[in-house]
Parts: C-alpha cells; structure tokens; sequence
C-alpha cells in the first residue's frame, strides 16, 4: 500500500515537471525536440509493453507507427475526415492488423518471432513506398491538416507539446497500472516461464495478441500524432531503422521500465543533435551505447541509476552513523 | 478421479500405461531414470500431445486439453527443475497461481475499475494466506530468484495450492532437499491431502514416498512394471529386479 503511494506521488512529480517544462523554456527550438521526445515515449511506452512485460521481441513496430501516421494523413488530406476521427480509424486499422498477424507470428520465440517482425515491418515499408496514388511514394504526403479542439488548433510548438503529452502520460499512467494488475503478472510470468504460466492457467497465446494488439494501437496514435504536428510524412520515417531505433530506447532505458521508455527515448532523440560531428558514424554510437548497456547495466539506465541512487544513500546513512 | 493413459511416443517413452487415481489419496510415481515419468506428467498436463491415448479428469475426457484450460478444471503441477517466474515477487509468483479465480481484463486493469481494485484486494489477501500455508509469509516481498533451492520448492507448491486444484502433481518435489525439509515436505503433503485434493508424486525419495503415499505405481522403459499398495510394491519380484537387476 505505502509502495502504491510512493507511486502515484512520483507519476505526480513526473507529470508536474513535464507540463511545467514550456514555462521555462524561451525557443521553441527545445519545445520541439520534446515534442518529439514525447511522440517517441509514447512508442517506447508500447514497444515496452510487449516487450519489456511480456518478453516478446518486435522488430516492425515502425510499421505500426507509419500505418498510424498514414490512415490519418490519407483519411484527412484526400477524403474530407475529421483529424480526431482520422486518428481513432487509424488506431483501429493498427490494431486489427495486429490482432490478424499476432495469431501465427506470435506462436514463434526468439530469434524465429524477430524474423516474422522484420519481415512485416519491411512489407510494410514497401507498401508505403510503392502505393504512390495514396500515400504519395517516397516523395511522401503533404499537405496533413492540424488536430483543433474547440477554438484551439494544434499548430505550435507549445500547443503540440501538450496536445503530445497529455497524450504520452495518460498512456504511461494506464502503462503503470496495467503493470501492478493481474494481466501484468499474467505477462511478466510468461516472460519469466512461458510453461509454468500456462500451467498456472495464464492463456499466454491470447494474452500475447492481446498486447500486440493493444501496443499497435498506441503506436498508431503515436503515428497519427506524428503526422498531425509535422503536417508532411514520407516512408523513411518508418523504416527498419526506425524499429531498431525504438527497440535501442526501450533496452537502453530499461526493459518492463516505463520512466526508463522515457529516459531512453529521451537520449535517443537528443543523441543525433549532439552526434552531427560524427556524421553517418552516429549508428556506430548507438550500437556502441547499447552494447555496453546491455553487459554493464542489465536493467537499464533506470535501474543503473536505481542501483547508483542506493551506494549513495547508503554511504550517506553509513557516513552519518559513523559521525554519530 | 479416474485416469487412463495409454501413449506411444516416436522413440516409444511409454507403452500402452494405464492406471486411476483415487480421489482425495495420494498416489507414487517411481521408476529408474527414463522409465517415462516426467513424460507422463507433460503428457497429463497437456504440455505434450500423445500418440495413443485417453486422459479421464472423473468422468470428463482431458486428453487433448491446454494446460491453461487444464488449470481451470483444477488440474495443476510443479516442475523438477523448480520453474519460478524469477524476476518476480514471492507474492506475485502466488497472485499469478489465482489467474484463474480473477478476471479483470486489460481495460478494467489499465484504467483500474472498481472492481479490479476490489479484485485485487481480494487476491493479495488470498495469496497471502498460501504464503502462510507453507510459511513462507516472511519472504513475501523477496524477488524469487533470490530464493534458496528448498523456499522455491515450497514457493513452487503455494502458487499450485493458489489455483485451489482438485488435483496436483508435483514432480519430484523432494530433489535437492536436505532430511529436514524432506520430513517437513511429507508433512505438508498430507496438510494438502487434508484439504481434500488428490496428490500424484513422481519421486526417487523412497523414504518419502513409502511413508507418504497410499498406492504406488511403478514404470519401467515407458511400462507400468506393477501398481499397489507400498507394502506390496516392496515385495514385489519384478520391482525388485527392475532396481536392482536380476539375480
């Protein structure tokens, strides 16, 4: 009980500091790459949800996240459709998607399931190039109008901040939630022992699709986002780069760790600004980041930072008991 | 509780076994290494498919059934080599055993309804007192793979107990245990009895299962060799060939 309030408190503190942030900004250089910050949590969010919690891999979720992004981009720009409209159609279509390949795909493991993934990812990828009467081939889709609300229309920075992570943390609270829940047991022990789960009587191959299905529909809500505040989208967007990008944040900042989606995706997305002086070595860093992550910090940077945050409090406890 | 097996397997595990259990008794399943035991559990809770054969829950045919379909009718086991969900909790490895007492879905827990709250309340408390069933209420919040060997056996038999099955099978639950927590594992087998579930043991503990059990069926090279009471079994001609060669 007193661990579920020190919970609720630090998503408080979380969320304060986030929506305080643009006060204290002056560009809106920054306010932009934390809105893009936000767009890449909320896919961490997801891609974290299946596998961070329930252990199963997905090297395509970039397509998930480009689906998104082009059921609202052609809905909105060649029939008259309403943006927030757009947005749940595209959410649904993902979803389906999802729930329609999870079935076979997610009867493989390992390195069996990360083949199946990629190999959807870049199906998809080819369909968002080569179907150039709808989604404009590889000179992309111009012209996505803003999301409004009421008088408010989603055309700054500031406004897409919000709109973006107001977004971003209702999903990561719900994240939360579904962690400490029965079916987050459910998928944390079929990560842990897929037989001893089932015996236990967790239907882990609708549990599986289940989470696909509903981390597909996050990231299409990411992908619409996405397509709203840039108003133009074109396939390299989502790309295998782009899945491998993702996968790196959630490793980098903690798998089943939601704070941790955020702090990876936040790194990943500053990291290219930093790395301009490396040019195209900058793929080089990331392989390099996440090498050294994975043999020194296991749990990520979040739970590096937890175990670095505990020597310290301890020393300090030690050193003011050997002062008393 | 009536069971029939009867299962051939490519490299032929086991020929042609059958045998029934009585309800709420407990039932020994010995025989040299490879005689198709651990075969037997896979194949009875559901985690192998059978070539030949029929597996009776009472009168109901479960021979095809999945072991997560399997674990709702009350049909549960533990493993050999200890299979915990280690990044877990002590609590959490005995709240996943109650899946199939709660039903809260992915929405009602995401957005947590009332009723999941109130659900939830309700499985912490129970799995607590599968904790206190086998004493292991104190570790409660030590991450299972911290464990020592013997607490995970007990861990392991808690979070079955926490399915509330009509039947458990444990696969040899006193491997790698020393005398003491060998003599307290027999006392809670019969504990487990006493609240009237069957019990079907695999075990090469022969102190444990002659003191324990009320039948014993014993397998050799994937046959059923003999099927009796203790006493009987010991006396037994071809038992006693099978373990100790023929004279």
């Amino acid at each position: 009980m007193i661990k579920e309030k020190r919970q609720i408190l630090i998503f408080a503190l979380f969320a304060l500091i986030i929506l305080l942030v643009p006060l204290f900004l002056k560009g809106s250089y920054f306010l932009n790459v934390l809105v893009f910050i936000g767009i890449n949590t909320l896919l961490a969010v997801a891609l974290n949800l299946l596998l961070g919690y329930a252990g199963q891999i997905s090297l395509g979720h970039a397509a998930f996240f480009g689906l998104g992004a082009y059921v609202s981009g052609i809905l909105t720009t060649r029939f008259p459709v309403d943006p927030w409209l757009a947005l749940v159609i595209a959410a649904l279509c993902a979803a389906t998607l999802a729930f329609v390949i999870g079935f076979p795909i997610l009867k493989l493991k390992g390195h069996y399931l990360a083949m199946a993934t990629l190999g959807f990812g870049i199906i998809m990828y080819i369909f968002f190039n080569e179907t150039v009467d709808w989604t404009g081939g590889p000179s992309g889709l111009s012209g996505i109008p803003n999301l409004r609300l009421g008088p408010l229309i989603f055309d700054n920075d500031r406004n897409n901040y919000y709109l973006v992570w107001m977004i971003t943390l209702g999903v990561m609270l719900l994240s939360i939630n579904l962690s400490q829940s029965r079916i987050g047991r459910a998928l944390r022990a079929i990560n842990d022992s897929e037989v001893a789960a089932r015996v236990m009587g967790v239907n882990a191959r609708i549990l599986k699709v289940q989470i696909f299905t509903v981390s597909a529909f996050v990231s299409a809500i990411a992908g619409s986002l996405y397509a709203y505040t840039m108003t133009f989208i074109s396939p390299t967007s989502f790309g295998f780069n782009f899945s491998v990008e993702l996968l790196t944040m959630v490793i980098i900042g903690g798998l089943g760790s939601i704070y941790g989606s955020f702090l990876g995706a936040a790194i990943l997305t500053m990291l290219p600004e930093f790395l301009r002086v490396f040019r195209d070595f900058d793929i080089v860093i990331y392989g390099l980041m996440l090498i050294l992550i994975t043999m020194f910090m296991p749990t990520g940077l979040i739970g590096g930072l937890e175990a670095l945050f505990k020597i310290i409090i301890g020393k300090i406890k030690g050193g003011a008991a050997r002062n008393a | 509780m009536e069971g029939i097996t009867q299962i051939f397997g490519g490299l032929t595990a086991l020929e042609d076994v059958s045998f029934s259990v009585a309800p709420r008794s407990i039932t020994g399943i010995i025989g040299p290494n490879g005689a198709g035991k651990t075969t037997l559990f896979n194949i009875v809770t559901g985690l192998y498919t059978q070539t030949r054969g029929k597996v009776f829950l009472a009168e109901k045919n479960i021979s095809f059934f999945e072991p997560e379909v399997l674990a709702g009718l009350g049909l549960v086991r533990t493993f050999q080599n200890v299979e915990l969900f280690g990044q877990m909790s002590v609590l959490e490895n005995v709240m996943v055993g109650l899946h199939t007492k709660s039903k809260s879905g992915i929405f009602s827990c995401a957005f947590k309804l009332p009723a999941q709250i109130k659900e939830e309340k309700i499985v912490r408390e129970k799995a607590y007192q599968w904790l206190d069933f086998t004493g292991l209420a104190d570790l409660a919040d030590v991450a299972a793979c911290n464990l020592p060997f013997g607490k995970g056996r007990l861990l392991e038999i808690s979070r079955a107990m926490a399915v509330e099955p009509q039947i458990i099978l444990m696969d040899e639950p006193a491997a790698g245990l020393n005398s003491r927590e060998t003599a307290g594992l027999a006392g809670l087998i019969r504990k487990i009895q006493n609240l009237g579930i069957t019990i079907v043991l695999v075990e090469h503990d022969m102190e444990l299962v002659m003191d324990v059990c009320e039948s014993i069926v014993v397998l050799n090279l994937g046959k059923k060799l003999a099927h009796g009471t203790p006493r009987e079994i010991q006396e037994n001609k071809a038992v006693i060939a099978a373990y100790l060669g023929e004279d």
